[in-house]
C-alpha cells in the first residue's frame, strides 16, 4: 500500500455528521481544522503504528472481563435462596400459563380436544371481524389474506404463537410504558433520567442480557417476553412521552385557570391530545417487538423465529426465508390495522366516520358469519387444524434456486468489489484507527469531536471513549467503528441515490417502498446465509449486512426531506433556467439538511446495531466479542463488555452527529427524539414521518 | 356518543350469542375424538411421563435428540418436550426441573465446575458416553489436499501461507477460526508454530459451512477450523491436516498449545433430578448408544433431505429396530 493511500479514506471518519457536506461556509471553517487534525494523525500514525494498540487476541479475555463474569456467576449461584429470583420466577409462570391457555384456545389442542378449542377457521373470522370492526373492510381483507398466508405456507403454529407473545409483551409494555411516558412528558429531570435508560435498553446487543434474563425468568415464552419488552418499551415511552410534552402550553393554562386538577389535567386534556402521538409510538413498539422474534428463538422462545434458525443450521435460504417473509406479512398487517384504527377513532370522535347506517348493517352481518365460522371450526377437524400445503416448500426450493444463480453469477464481481472496498477504504481507515497508540486515536477522535460539535460534542467523546478504554476493549472498538463508518458512508450513498429519485419521481417510490418495509422488518438472519456466499465471511459481509438493514430507513428518511422542499422554491429556481443536477445540489438538497443529518444519524445507529449480526459472519471484533460472551459462560463478562462499548460509541456517534447539525439544544424533546426512531412503514401520504 | 352507545351494545349482544352458540356446539369427529381422548386418559397413560429434551443448535445434535424423543414417545409413552437452547442455557435449565436431558456434549468444563456434585451445585449429572466420537481440527477443502498432497501436514503450511492470504488477513495466510461456540486453541496454535497465518473467526458454524462450500466450488485456497460427526462433511468431504499429535496434558494451558486436537468421546449430560426420578426414559438415555455413522444418516435426511427432524428419526427407528430394542433392554 502507498503512502499515500489512507489519506483520502482517512477524511470519512472526520465527517460522520455531514455527509454529503452542504455548500456552506459554516461547514467548510469546519473542515480546515479536521484536515489539520487528520493530517497530524497520519504522519503520527506512520511513526508509531502497532505499538500500544491495546490488541486483545479473539479469545482472551482480562481481569476486568473475570470480574464481571463472577457477577453472573454469583447470580446463578444464589438462585435457590435469591428473594427477587423467586419473585421473578412466579411472575414467569404467570406469563406462561397465559400464554399456553391462549395457545390452547386458538392453536395447540386443548386436551381432550383433538383440537384447539376455536380452530384455525374461527380465527381467521374473528381476525378479520376484528379488522372490520376497528378499521375497515380493506384492513378486514387484509388481515384476512395476511392469516391465510401463515397457514398456506406451511407455519399456522409457529405464526399465532408469535402473535401471542407479541400480544402479551405489547400489554405488558403499555401497563409499564405509559405511566413512565406521562413522567417523561411532565417532567424534565424524569426525562433526562429516563432517557439514559432506554438508551441503554435499545443500543445493548440482546445476547448480552439474554443469559441473565434466562436466570431470573427461565427458558421459553417467559424469557422471549421479558426481552421483547425491554427492546419493545423505549419507542412508547419515548414518542407518547414526546406527545405529552407537546401538548400546547396555552391550552394547558387555558384548562387550569377553570380550577382542574393534576389528574384531570391528565386524562382530560393531556392524554386525549397526545392521542394520535400515542398511537404512533404504540405502532413503533409492536414493530419493534416482531423484531425481536429471531433473538428469542435462542432461548426457545416459540414463534416464527424457531423456523428461521432452522434453517440457518442446515445453511437453507429458503427454508428461512418463507417465515422470515412472514414476519415481514405480520409487521405489514399490525401496522396497516393499527394506522387505520386511529385514524378511524380519529373521524368517529370528530363525529365523522361515514354511512352509520350501512356500517351497522355490515358489523351485524360480519358479526353472525363469524360466529358461523367460529361454530364451524369447533364441529369440523378439517377446519379446525390447518390443512398441509406444499407451496411452502415450493417457494423456499424457488428461493434457493434463485440464490444459487446468483451466487454463481455474480459471485466473481461482488469479490472483487469487496477486495476493492476492503483495500482501499475499510483497510487504511481501520490502521489508521486501530493500530495506531490508542492515546493518539483517543485525543484523534476527541478533538474532532470538538471541531464539528463543540465543547458539548467534546465532553460526550472524552466520557464515552474513557468508557471504552476501561473495559479493555479498545482495539475491537476500533474496528467496529471502523466498519460502522465505512457502512454509514454506503448508506448515504445509496440514501443521497435513491432518495432523490424517489422524491422526484412518484412511480419509482411506490415501487421501493415495499422493498424497503421488507429490508427494515425481515430477520436480518435470513439474509446471512446469502451475503456469506456472495463474499465470504469478513468485516465486508458485515458491511453488507448491516447497509441492507440500515438503508432503507436513511433512504425514506432523506426522501421525505426532499420531498419536503418547498414547490414554490423549485418553481423559482426552474424559471432561471436551471439544469436538474443543479436543482438537486443547489435547492433541493441543501434545503433538506436536516433530513440528510438525521438519515446519517440514523443510518450510524441502524449500522452499529447490526454489530453482533457481523460478529456471525466472520467481521470480528465487538460482534463477536457478544457472541462470544453469549455462547461460553466463562466468557459472559466479556461479552458484557463488549456490549457496554457498543453502547458507549452509540451514545458518542449520536452525541457528534446531532451536536454537528447545529440542533437546538434548548429544547429537551427535540434533540432527543431523534434518538433511534423507527421509522414507520407505509406509503408516503399515509402519515408523516414519526420524528415530525 | 350514540355511535359508540350502540356498538358497545352491539358487541354485547354478540357476545352473548358467542357464547350461546360455543355452548351449545356439538355433533361431527372431534366429539368422537374428544371421547376417544376421554377414555384413553382414563386408563392412565405411561410411566415415562414428561421429558425435556434440550436441542443445540447444530444438526448432528439434533439427529441424536429426536431419535431419543422418538423412541421415548413411541415405545414409552413420554410426553417429549424439546427445547431449542445453546449449550449454556441448557445446563441452567437442569436446576429449574426445565431440562432433563443433554444428549451431545463435546465437554464443557466451566459448566462442570458449576453444575457437577464435585465443585458446584450438584444439579448436572454425567451419564457416560453416547458413543459419537469427536474429531476437532485443522481442515482443508478436498479439491486442494488432492492436488497439494503435501499441505495436509502442518509443517508445510508455511509454503503456502501467501495462497490463503485474504482480505481479511493483513497479507498473512488467513485460517479460518469457527463458532465461538467450540473450544478452539488456533490463535496459539498458529503462533508457537510459527506458522505465517492469522485467525479470521467465521463467528457461525454457518459462516465456517458457507466459506468450505464456496472453497470446494471455485477451487479456492482455505483452512480452517472444523470438526465431524457433522452433515456437510458428506457433502464435502473436508480433508483434515496433520498437526504435532496430542498427548496427555499439551492442551492444559491455552498459551502454550501446539498440538492437536484430541478426540472427543461426547457424553449424555443430565438434570441430577430427573435421573433420580422413576421415569422409565431414565434407562432409555442410560442406555442409548450409537455410532457416527448412524448419526451421520439422520443428520443427512435432515440438512441434505430437507426432512423435519421428526420425520428423520422415525424413519431411521424404523429401520434400525435391532439397535432401539438394544436400548430399551
Amino acid at each position: 500500500m502507498t503512502a499515500t493511500a489512507p489519506a483520502p479514506a482517512a477524511r470519512k471518519p472526520v465527517e460522520p455528521g455531514a455527509e454529503p457536506p452542504p455548500p456552506e461556509r459554516a461547514s467548510v471553517s469546519r473542515w480546515i481544522p479536521a484536515v489539520v487534525i487528520v493530517a497530524v494523525w497520519i504522519v503520527v500514525y506512520f511513526l508509531t503504528e502497532g505499538t500500544d494498540t491495546l490488541a486483545l487476541p479473539g479469545v482472551a479475555r482480562t481481569d476486568l472481563h473475570d470480574r464481571l463474569t463472577e457477577f453472573n456467576n454469583d447470580l446463578l449461584a444464589s438462585r435457590d435462596t435469591n428473594p427477587i429470583m423467586q419473585f421473578t420466577n412466579s411472575i414467569s409462570d404467570l406469563l406462561r400459563s397465559v400464554f399456553e391457555w391462549v395457545q390452547r384456545m386458538v392453536v395447540v389442542p386443548n386436551p381432550p380436544r383433538p383440537v384447539p378449542e376455536i380452530g384455525w377457521l374461527g380465527v381467521v373470522a374473528i381476525a378479520t371481524y376484528v379488522g372490520l370492526v376497528i378499521a375497515n373492510w380493506r384492513i378486514a381483507l387484509l388481515v384476512c389474506l395476511s392469516f391465510l398466508s401463515f397457514g398456506v405456507l406451511g407455519f399456522w403454529q409457529d405464526s399465532l404463537d408469535l402473535l401471542i407473545v407479541t400480544g402479551i409483551s405489547v400489554a405488558i409494555v403499555i401497563l409499564l410504558g405509559m405511566p413512565l411516558a406521562v413522567l417523561v412528558g411532565t417532567s424534565a429531570r424524569a426525562n433526562r433520567v429516563i432517557t439514559v435508560v432506554l438508551d441503554l435498553m435499545q443500543t445493548m446487543p440482546t445476547f448480552v442480557y439474554l443469559l441473565p434474563v434466562v436466570l431470573f425468568f427461565g427458558i421459553g415464552v417467559s424469557a422471549a417476553v421479558v426481552s421483547t419488552i425491554i427492546y419493545a418499551l423505549p419507542p412508547l415511552v419515548r414518542i407518547a412521552g414526546f406527545g405529552i410534552r407537546e401538548v400546547p402550553t396555552t391550552t394547558i393554562e387555558a384548562t387550569d385557570s377553570a380550577g382542574q386538577t393534576y389528574w384531570q389535567r391528565l386524562f382530560k386534556v393531556q392524554l386525549p391530545m397526545a392521542r394520535k402521538t400515542i398511537i404512533v409510538g404504540l405502532n413503533q413498539t409492536t414493530l419493534a417487538a416482531l423484531s425481536m422474534a429471531t433473538l428469542a428463538a435462542f432461548v426457545n422462545g416459540p414463534g416464527l423465529g424457531k423456523p428461521v434458525l432452522a434453517g440457518l443450521r442446515i445453511n437453507d435460504v429458503g427454508a428461512a426465508f418463507v417465515p422470515g417473509v412472514l414476519i415481514v406479512v405480520m409487521a405489514v398487517m399490525l401496522d396497516r390495522t393499527t394506522t387505520a384504527a386511529s385514524e378511524r377513532s380519529e373521524k368517529v370522535a370528530r363525529g365523522g366516520g361515514g354511512n352509520v347506517r350501512q356500517r351497522r348493517i355490515l358489523l351485524a352481518a360480519g358479526g353472525v358469519g363469524t360466529l358461523v365460522a367460529v361454530y364451524l371450526s369447533r364441529t369440523y377437524i378439517g377446519l379446525a387444524e390447518f390443512p398441509v400445503y406444499t407451496i411452502g416448500d415450493k417457494v423456499a426450493t424457488a428461493v434457493n434456486d434463485v440464490m444459487d444463480w446468483v451466487t454463481s453469477t455474480f459471485g466473481g464481481i461482488t469479490g472483487a468489489f469487496k477486495d476493492y472496498v476492503t483495500e482501499w477504504l475499510l483497510n487504511p481507515m481501520q490502521s489508521l484507527l486501530a493500530e495506531s497508540p490508542w492515546y493518539v486515536s483517543f485525543i484523534g477522535i476527541a478533538s474532532l469531536a470538538l471541531v464539528f460539535g463543540g465543547a458539548r460534542a467534546f465532553v460526550s467523546a472524552l466520557v464515552c471513549l474513557t468508557g471504552i478504554w476501561f473495559f479493555d476493549l479498545w482495539h475491537d472498538a476500533m474496528i467496529t467503528l471502523t466498519m460502522t463508518l465505512v457502512a454509514t458512508v454506503l448508506v448515504m450513498i445509496l440514501a443521497l441515490v435513491f432518495g432523490v429519485w424517489m422524491a422526484r419521481d412518484r412511480k419509482v417510490d411506490l415501487g421501493i417502498r415495499p422493498l424497503l418495509d421488507a429490508g427494515q422488518t425481515i430477520p436480518p438472519f435470513v439474509y446471512l446465509i446469502p451475503v456469506l456466499a456472495l463474499f465470504g465471511p469478513s468485516r465486508f459481509t458485515a458491511i453488507v449486512a448491516g447497509v441492507v438493514y440500515a438503508a432503507p430507513a436513511a433512504i425514506k428518511l432523506v426522501a421525505d426531506g426532499v420531498k419536503g422542499v418547498s414547490p414554490t422554491t423549485i418553481e423559482a429556481g426552474r424559471s432561471t433556467g436551471q439544469t436538474t443536477w443543479q436543482e438537486i445540489t443547489k435547492v433541493q438538497l441543501p434545503m433538506a439538511k436536516g433530513s440528510l443529518v438525521l438519515a446519517t444519524n440514523q443510518g450510524l445507529l441502524y449500522v452499529l446495531s447490526m454489530t453482533v449480526i457481523g460478529g456471525l459472519v466472520g467481521a470480528g471484533a465487538l460482534g463477536y466479542d457478544v457472541v462470544y460472551g453469549f455462547s461460553r459462560s466463562e466468557a459472559w463478562g466479556k461479552g458484557l463488555a463488549a456490549g457496554i462499548t457498543i453502547v458507549l460509541l452509540g451514545v458518542m456517534l449520536d452525541r457528534i452527529t446531532r451536536a454537528a447539525a447545529d440542533v437546538r439544544r434548548d429544547d429537551g424533546a427535540g434533540p432527543r427524539r431523534a434518538f433511534h426512531t423507527r421509522l414507520p412503514i407505509g406509503f408516503p401520504g399515509d402519515r408523516k414521518v414519526v420524528e415530525t | 356518543m350514540r355511535t359508540a352507545r350502540s356498538r358497545a351494545a352491539r358487541l354485547g349482544a354478540v357476545a352473548a350469542v358467542a357464547t350461546l352458540a360455543l355452548s351449545a356446539c356439538g355433533g361431527g369427529s372431534i366429539d368422537e375424538q374428544t371421547k376417544a381422548n376421554e377414555s384413553q386418559a382414563a386408563e392412565g397413560g405411561g410411566e415415562c411421563g414428561d421429558l425435556s429434551m434440550a436441542v443445540n443448535p447444530w444438526v448432528g445434535y439434533e439427529a441424536s435428540a429426536y431419535v431419543v424423543g422418538t423412541v421415548a414417545e413411541q415405545e414409552l409413552g413420554c410426553s417429549v418436550e424439546y427445547k431449542e437452547l445453546k449449550e449454556d442455557v441448557s445446563w441452567q435449565g437442569f436446576g429449574t426441573g426445565e431440562v432433563d436431558v443433554v444428549i451431545e456434549d463435546w465437554g464443557h468444563p466451566d459448566l462442570e465446575k458449576k453444575f457437577f456434585a464435585e465443585q458446584g451445585d450438584g444439579t448436572a449429572t454425567d451419564f457416560g458416553p453416547q458413543g459419537n466420537v469427536g474429531i476437532i481440527g485443522w481442515y482443508v477443502p478436498p479439491w486442494l489436499a488432492e492436488e497439494n498432497p503435501d499441505i495436509t501436514d502442518w509443517e508445510n503450511l508455511n509454503d503456502y501461507a501467501q495462497d490463503f492470504a485474504t482480505s481479511e488477513s493483513d497479507g498473512k495466510g488467513q485460517f479460518l477460526g469457527a463458532d465461538p461456540s467450540y473450544v478452539q486453541f488456533d490463535e496459539a496454535i498458529v503462533s508457537n508454530l510459527d506458522l505465517d497465518f492469522k485467525v479470521v473467526f467465521s463467528g457461525s458454524e454457518a459462516a465456517s459451512i458457507e466459506a468450505f462450500r464456496k472453497a470446494e466450488e471455485n477451487k479456492e485456497f482455505l483452512i480452517g477450523y472444523f470438526y465431524e460427526p457433522q452433515y456437510f462433511m458428506a457433502e464435502v468431504p473436508l480433508v483434515k491436516v496433520a498437526l504435532p499429535p496430542y498427548e496427555e496434558g499439551c492442551q492444559d494451558d491455552p498459551q502454550d498449545v501446539a498440538c492437536d486436537y484430541p478426540e472427543t468421546e461426547l457424553k449424555k449430560i443430565v438434570s441430577t433430578e430427573w435421573s433420580e426420578s422413576d421415569s422409565t426414559a431414565v434407562d432409555l438415555v442410560q442406555n442409548f448408544t450409537w455410532t457416527n455413522e448412524d448419526q451421520n444418516v439422520v443428520a443427512g435426511y435432515i440438512a441434505s433431505d430437507g426432512m423435519s427432524p421428526e420425520d428423520a428419526a422415525a424413519k431411521w427407528v424404523d429401520e434400525n429396530q435391532d439397535k432401539v430394542d438394544a436400548w430399551l433392554g
